[in-house]
């Protein structure tokens, strides 16, 4: 696994207390792992921090609220990871 | 401060919009209905108070730094500590830094000081929201006149 999706998963399961054995790539946040919006926000804290970038969540909420995007694209924890990948690479660039 | 009206902020002493940092002053009221509660014979500001207090206070800059364009509600409060009684009369020195803008959310870090000595700090977390009213954005700036916060500085924000 990569190292940002067990960056991810560790910052996961201290927000949450979620036990880090339950977290996988295939997890989806809000359905599986039933973390909140409220929770979300202290992820997304912990995660701008840890990589230095800033999760365009009020975007993703946007497109997932019109329809033009399924919260499968953002919140399957690997798919987070590659969206988080390519900001770092972004960022980077 | 007015407890019973939620008017926490006296006056801004500081802004900083560049590094997102305000320090505020306020004396607590001599007699408030609030003291009659809590407690009768024995006054002091609750706990929960002095966290409003701190949210205000960062509120007021996140509401500068993005020029009043949207609204910060309170959402998470981290790392609360009350270290001492806070008793009528009392002048308090609030500051607050914002430590981290998110999309749709921030965090800062906030302390209430009197005699120069800590009384309360905590981390706070905030929703950046669309304003619910244009009404309660106007209630605000009246507000922001009201404590001196530079409205010249917020309007000049790139």
């Amino acid at each position: 696994m990569s190292d940002t999706f067990n960056t991810v998963a560790d910052i996961i399961a201290e927000t949450c207390d979620i036990p880090r054995d339950k977290i996988k790539p295939e997890s989806h946040a809000i359905d599986d792992l039933e973390i909140d919006s409220l929770d979300f926000l202290d992820i997304a804290f912990a995660v701008d921090k840890a990589f230095g970038i800033k999760l365009p969540l009020e975007q993703w909420t946007q497109e997932v609220n019109d329809g033009k995007a399924s919260t499968e694209q953002y919140f399957v924890l690997k798919n987070l990871c590659a969206r988080i990948d390519d900001l770092i690479a972004a960022k980077g660039a | 401060m007015k407890l019973e009206y939620f008017q926490m902020i006296d006056r801004v002493v500081e802004l900083s919009l560049d590094d997102g940092s305000i320090r505020v002053e306020s004396v607590v009221p001599t007699e408030s209905t609030v003291f009659e509660g809590h407690f009768p014979g024995h006054p002091l500001v609750p706990g929960v108070l002095l966290v409003e207090t701190m949210a205000q206070t960062a509120g007021w800059v996140l509401l500068a730094r993005n020029r009043f364009e949207r609204m910060p509600f309170l959402a998470g409060v981290r790392s609360a500590k009350l270290r001492r009684f806070v008793t009528p009369g009392e002048r308090l020195s609030i500051q607050g830094r914002i430590v981290h803008e998110g999309s749709g959310f921030a965090v800062a870090s906030c302390q209430v000081r009197a005699d120069g000595k800590p009384v309360s700090d905590a981390e706070l977390t905030f929703r950046i929201l669309p304003f619910p009213h244009s009404d309660v954005r106007a209630d605000l700036e009246a507000a922001a006149a009201r404590i001196g916060l530079p409205l010249q500085a917020v309007s000049d924000v790139g």
